[in-house]
């Protein structure tokens, strides 16, 4: 460390903050006028919804702005010196040196092109703080302390050539190479399943308590925030909503936003009974290409209800989907709907066939045409499915954007004219202009925020109420699957894992892979992750 | 360094089949030209027995397929054949094997070439990785005004315009490039001088812009925020981060440039009075020369693979995901 601070001093101070940012041909302010104190060896959670500005305080603290964004008042003072007024190569004196930061999506912020020991080092070895030997042992101490695989020989390799959370653990050790005063955390866990994201939470909180670094910890997820810091800051709009030490903020929080915040985990849906089923598949095998990706999948989906696919990334939950819509036609097995077998590809199959299934995609955004209106977006499976023209197909559109909680008056815009929710609302008017029998909901709410999730997750709720719609509802997130479903099957390499009421899934004793998955969901519990590691070393020991 | 390896002689390969088409391409189209080669050198005045035994003597009484074989099967023994020029109705042969002829017109063309590459490719890199540097810059907006000026420009202008400037007004090099098989290097280099920078000014807009555009395209991906965030200066962040990600592309609109440089200069060689294999093709073509004329057409074509192969391979051993597998 650069210099002999005092666990308990203030490190970072921002006062009246003001952030403004180009976009439209505007100036528009992102952060208005925000305090935060930070002292050495704390971390502070930063939550909030997308748009609230938290990124863009996260990186002002370390003095630096996106292009487009500019400071427009206020002062951050970093250990006695005000970072607003530094030039460009002055602040470059503290990145990397005594502050670091850890980005979202590591895949993308490495270098592709350099090995990883390198990229671990690099601003260690410019700022002068070790040599090339001295850097390098050094980071291969940080690898294992991550619980990185073979330390000795990861930094060899380049990022391709690595996971996702290793990468995340990875770039943890190139933030804290140099020993920095102050590490911020940008959503450096939210592209990962939940099973690696407890490691990679582990390994960080280890390290950061280790080296009695300052840290600021950004997220939208409040049970990873429970875990990591010392105290909250919730922001919306750019203003500070409130601030308290975890414990209190999370059972008494004061302002009704938070709260609101807080009362998005608390939905769960009351269990259906089980009808006649809807669609089954048996010992369905699919393959893309020569590497397969299903193994004797069977899933019986009661008529009416909801069953919710769980697992993490690559379990073939999404191929499950494609088989079902006829996307990726099956190697072996059947799918039955409504009594009678589909054919497995989707050029063989029917108009009603195709009519009574439809989909709803994760990227709302992707999965519109970005030149219509949503007067063509909705307009389309009208006319293609039940013929309607004019007036008919007018009054209809008009009738679906009214279940969705929308109105005529969004009938002319194009989807970059949409809010996150909305463009996924109109994604759900035009899966439901079909008029389906059953949906498949792939992933639908994890792009969005928690209480736009919140208003999504009902709105499928009344709809399919309303409707009697049956839903298949693909996700990796276990609070979505509580919310939404009456059944639940547990998805791991291909397999179905367990299958059952929601209740006797949730219900221990698990099977192995149920379980992994179940205990990594951070709880809102602060003590949470120390009881699990806890537990965990219990078990080895 | 094996799967590179095997890459790099399967598109070896794949260049080779390429060619064998456009070898039967170049066939085909010189085939469906209008007009006679025994009448156009004999001339209106020849009995048609006359035309018919000049005809017989080349081989062209054969069916098409026939002189396809024979044609490419002396081709791969580099043997393109003997030029029809240089025989006429009194019987006296004076031909010159193809190889002979194309051999030092296309060494003065690649002579040219590297000349201009040697000047073009560095300028264009360095304005190209500068401009990317300060961009939106005075100096960016210069150097791209001056280059997008030169290239659209035709070629005959600009090299008119430099001879205007650099050997009537200011006479610093010669007007003429007549070099031949005795002209010493230096002097060589001294005649091709004009051309090469004509040359120089028509290529360097396309590859500076492409470098330019190859490196801010990078500048906004996230590692490149990460290595700013790590305390990277620009020139650091450009020179570490962006550039080594941007050769594909960069190689690409280079190895264009060279073909280009190869195949497409017949108006500058015209206008410098430069004996390159351009201008012998136009003559080739004018004169129905055919096995000059295929010869010409082949060389160009390999050319063109052989260059595109290079740029291949560069953006191969720049891509760490092939250059090391998982």
């Amino acid at each position: 460390m650069s210099d002999s601070g005092q666990k308990g001093d203030i490190l970072l101070d921002i006062k009246g903050l003001k952030i403004q940012g180009f976009s439209d041909e505007k100036w528009h302010d992102i952060v208005n006028g925000v305090d935060l104190t930070l002292r050495r060896g704390e971390v502070m959670g930063l939550i909030g919804e997308s748009g609230a500005g938290k990124s863009t305080l996260g990186l002002a603290a370390m003095g630096y702005t996106q292009p487009g964004c500019k400071i427009t008042a206020g002062e951050i003072i970093f250990d006695g010196v005000d970072l607003a007024k530094l030039s460009d190569a002055e602040k470059r004196k503290f990145w990397g040196n005594r502050m670091t930061y850890v980005a979202q999506s590591a895949a993308a912020s490495f270098n592709p092109a350099h090995r990883l020991i390198a990229q671990t080092t690099a601003s260690t070895i410019r700022a002068g703080l070790k040599d090339r030997s001295e850097a390098y042992s050094d980071a291969r101490i940080l690898y294992d302390a991550l619980n990185l695989p073979d330390p000795e020989h990861i930094g060899d390799r380049y990022p391709h050539q690595v996971s996702g959370g290793q990468l995340q653990r990875v770039m943890t050790a190139m933030a804290m190479s140099p020993r920095p005063n102050l590490i911020v955390f940008d959503e450096p866990t939210t592209a990962l399943d939940v099973t690696t994201q407890v490691e990679v939470l582990s390994s960080m909180r280890k390290i950061v308590e280790e080296f009695n670094t300052a840290a600021i910890y950004i997220t939208h997820d409040l049970a990873v925030v429970a875990q990591m810091s010392d105290f909250i800051k919730v922001l919306r709009y750019g203003y500070e909503v409130e601030e308290a030490p975890t414990r209190q903020m999370l059972s008494t929080p004061k302002e009704s936003y938070t709260k609101s915040l807080w009362s998005v985990r608390a939905l769960e849906k009351k269990e259906q009974e089980i009808g006649q089923s809807i669609l089954s598949l048996k010992g369905i095998d699919a393959a893309y290409g020569v590497s397969k990706v299903l193994f004797d999948v069977d899933i019986e989906v009661p008529k009416g209800s909801t069953v919710a696919v769980v697992g993490e990334s690559g379990s073939g939950k999404s191929t499950t989907a494609r088989v079902i819509t006829g996307l990726l036609p099956q190697t072996a097995g059947s799918v039955h709907f409504d009594g009678t077998e589909l054919p497995p590809a989707l050029a063989d199959r029917s108009k009603d066939q195709k009519r009574r299934i439809q989909m709803i995609y994760q990227m709302a955004d992707t999965a519109m045409n970005p030149r219509q209106t949503v007067r063509d977006i909705i307009g389309r499976p009208l006319e293609f499915y039940l013929d309607l023209r004019g007036k008919a197909k007018n009054d209809r559109i008009l009738e679906l954007l009214e279940m969705i909680e929308l109105d005529g008056r969004f009938l002319e815009r194009l989807p970059s004219e949409l809010s996150g929710g909305q463009k996924q609302r109109i994604c759900i008017a035009r899966a439901l202009a079909a008029n389906p029998d059953f949906v498949i909901c792939d992933e639908v709410t994890s792009a969005l925020d928690q209480i736009v999730q919140e208003g999504i997750l009902k709105l499928l709720l009344r709809l399919q109420k309303e409707l009697g719609l049956t839903y298949l509802f693909i996700t990796h997130d276990i609070s979505t699957v509580k919310a939404i479903s009456d059944q639940v099957v547990v998805m791991n390499e291909g397999k179905v894992v367990e299958q059952g009421q929601k209740t006797e899934v949730f219900q221990p004793p698990h099977p192995g892979y149920t379980e992994l998955l179940l205990s990594s969901v951070p709880e809102m519990d602060p003590d949470w992750l120390t009881n699990l590691n806890a537990k965990c070393a219990d078990l080895k020991g | 360094m094996h799967a590179v390896f095997r890459t790099v002689l399967e598109r070896l390969g794949l260049g080779l089949a390429t060619l064998f088409i456009v070898s039967i391409i170049i066939f085909s189209a010189i085939e469906m030209l209008p007009g006679d080669f025994g009448e156009a050198v004999l001339g209106q005045a020849a009995t048609k027995e006359t035309v018919a035994a000049f005809r017989r003597e080349l081989g062209l009484d054969e069916p098409a397929y026939m002189r396809y074989a024979q044609w490419i099967g002396n081709v791969v023994q580099g043997d393109l054949g003997t030029s029809f020029s240089g025989r006429n109705a009194s019987g006296i042969d004076r031909s010159r094997p193809v190889v002979d002829l194309i051999a030092p017109r296309l060494w003065n063309t690649l002579f040219l070439a590297s000349m201009t590459a040697i000047i073009a490719v560095p300028i264009a890199l360095a304005l190209g990785i500068t401009s990317a540097l300060y961009r939106n810059s005075i100096y960016d907006r210069t150097v791209n005004t001056a280059t997008l000026t030169t290239i659209s420009f035709p070629e005959f202008f600009v090299a008119y315009i430099l001879i205007l400037l650099l050997a009537s007004l200011w006479p610093v090099f010669p007007s003429l490039a007549n070099v031949d098989a005795a002209t010493p290097l230096a002097e060589r280099m001294f005649k091709a001088a004009l051309p090469a920078m004509t040359l120089t000014l028509v290529i360097v807009a396309h590859m500076m812009r492409m470098t330019r555009a190859a490196i801010i395209n990078l500048l906004a991906s996230p590692y490149i925020q990460m290595a700013r965030l790590s305390g990277a200066s620009q020139t650091e962040v450009i020179i570490k981060h962006a550039l080594p990600n941007a050769w594909a592309p960069i190689a690409t609109v280079i190895t264009f440039n060279l073909a280009y440089l190869v195949v497409g200069v017949v108006v500058v060689e015209v206008v410098f009075v430069y004996p390159g294999v351009g201008q012998l093709m136009v003559d080739a073509v004018t004169s129905r020369d055919i096995p000059v004329v295929q010869g010409c057409a082949l060389i160009f074509a390999m050319t063109y693979i052989l260059l595109n192969l290079t740029a291949d391979i560069i953006g191969i051993i720049t891509n760490p995901r092939l250059l090391h597998p998982k």
